[in-house]
């Protein structure tokens, strides 16, 4: 079971990566639980500068972008 | 070059769709079709050209450099830099949060942000296409000056008490002083050009509604209102139009590209430059949105300050300029 926490101010892009990130784990039927973390306490624990940013079972592995379907599929197996 | 834009408007408007010269109507659409097709192509081709110098910076090294630099040079140092990275107001928190645990004062981070949505490569190439190059420094001198200024005031008053608690704790500790993440990445063309490709379509995305939006209004601005309407009404002469000008300016909220057709049509209506100039700049350089946004991480009452302190600025430039205005040579409609 992987924890997936996209963090970013509630932006589109971060919305959009969300989704995408879903998407990605049921297509490849991996169990995923996927939160939204907007506090600006979040950003700042992982040190993010810019949004959307992506934290994968507590370890930050993106920031800056919505990311590609190729990193997710690398986060989720 | 872009007069091939008027003569493409001229061919539309009024030889194909018909549409009479010198009507309110016929000169509304020529201004939008021109302004629409001259806007978006310099988008395009510009965004794509400094996205491919500018692919390996990125908000962690303009930190690195920015960490540790002494005031003066860094109040300039956050405006120039502001003035280069894109910037959007949904990444205001991160970067302020990022750059206040960096230890860096809250002042220049603030001179970034006035100056980051004041002044970018779009803003200057449009101000330049459409109004000349004189209009087009002194937007520049503006944008700079109330950002480092203002920064300059902020520190002044110590405005790193009225932060928010977590993060006035964590601009004390400096917690992230020794991030790295300041390294330049060694990028080849081809990864250049993809990040270039990428940064067209996205801000192309955000952007085009703005240029719709402000090129209508400034076409309506041109077609419907009558010339020395605003003369009359709304020129020179009457001190407290520059600050209400800002006033309404300040919570209405539009783009940089959406502004200057808007801009065009005004001072082409004999709106003096230094109210022109007052009342775009407030719409561009602060918004009820952001405001909210920074609320995150700034107390009301750091809030209220930057909001007096931005009306006292621009409605002083605004002033200055309508003073200096009879002694500048390009006025209403340099680059039309």
């Amino acid at each position: 079971m992987r924890e997936i926490k996209v963090l970013g101010s509630g932006c589109a892009k971060c919305n959009n990566t969300a989704e995408r990130i879903e998407a990605k784990a049921s297509e490849l039927g991996v169990e995923a639980r996927v939160t939204k973390e907007t506090s600006p306490e979040a950003l700042m624990q992982y040190g993010v500068m810019s949004t959307p940013a992506v934290v994968v079972d507590g370890q930050l592995v993106h920031s800056g972008s919505m990311p590609e379907p190729g990193q997710i599929q690398e986060w989720l197996q | 070059m872009l007069e091939i834009f008027a003569r493409l408007a001229t061919l539309v408007v009024h030889d194909l769709i018909g549409l009479e010269a010198g009507t309110g109507l016929g000169d509304a659409a020529h201004f939008f079709v021109e302004d629409t097709l001259k806007i978006l192509f310099l988008l395009a081709v510009l965004i794509y050209l400094i996205a491919l110098v500018r692919a390996s910076l990125n908000v962690e090294r303009v930190r690195a450099f920015l960490a540790g630099k002494a005031q003066i040079l860094g109040y300039l140092l956050g405006s120039t830099f502001g003035a280069v990275t894109p910037f959007c107001s949904c990444s205001s928190v991160p970067l302020f949060i990022g750059f206040a645990s960096a230890r860096i004062p809250v002042g220049v981070t603030m001179a970034f942000l006035i100056t980051s949505p004041m002044i970018n490569e779009v803003a200057v190439v449009l101000l330049w296409g459409l109004l000349g190059w004189e209009l087009t420094l002194i937007y520049i001198a503006v944008g700079f000056l109330v950002g480092m200024l203002g920064g300059a005031f902020l520190d002044a008053i110590r405005a790193e008490r009225y932060l928010q608690p977590f993060l006035a704790q964590a601009y004390q500790q400096g917690s992230a002083a020794a991030a790295g993440g300041g390294e330049a990445q060694r990028l080849t063309l081809r990864q250049r050009h993809d990040f270039a490709r990428k940064e067209v379509g996205e801000i192309f995305g955000r952007v085009w509604k703005w240029v719709l939006i402000g090129v209508a209004l400034g076409a309506a601005l041109h077609g419907f209102v009558p010339d020395g309407w605003i003369e009359e009404n709304l020129g020179a002469g009457h001190w407290w139009q520059v600050p209400a000008a800002v006033l309404v300016g300040i919570p209405l909220y539009t783009n940089i590209t959406g502004v200057v057709p808007v801009m065009e049509s005004l001072i082409l209506k004999g709106l003096p430059i230094g109210t022109t100039l007052a009342f775009c700049m407030s719409t561009v350089a602060a918004s009820f949105p952001e405001f909210v946004l920074l609320k995150q991480v700034m107390l009301w009452r750091l809030l209220a300050i930057l909001f007096a302190l931005l009306l006292v600025a621009f409605t002083l430039s605004g002033w200055l300029l309508n003073l200096v205005e009879p002694w500048l040579t390009t006025g209403a409609g340099a680059g039309g």
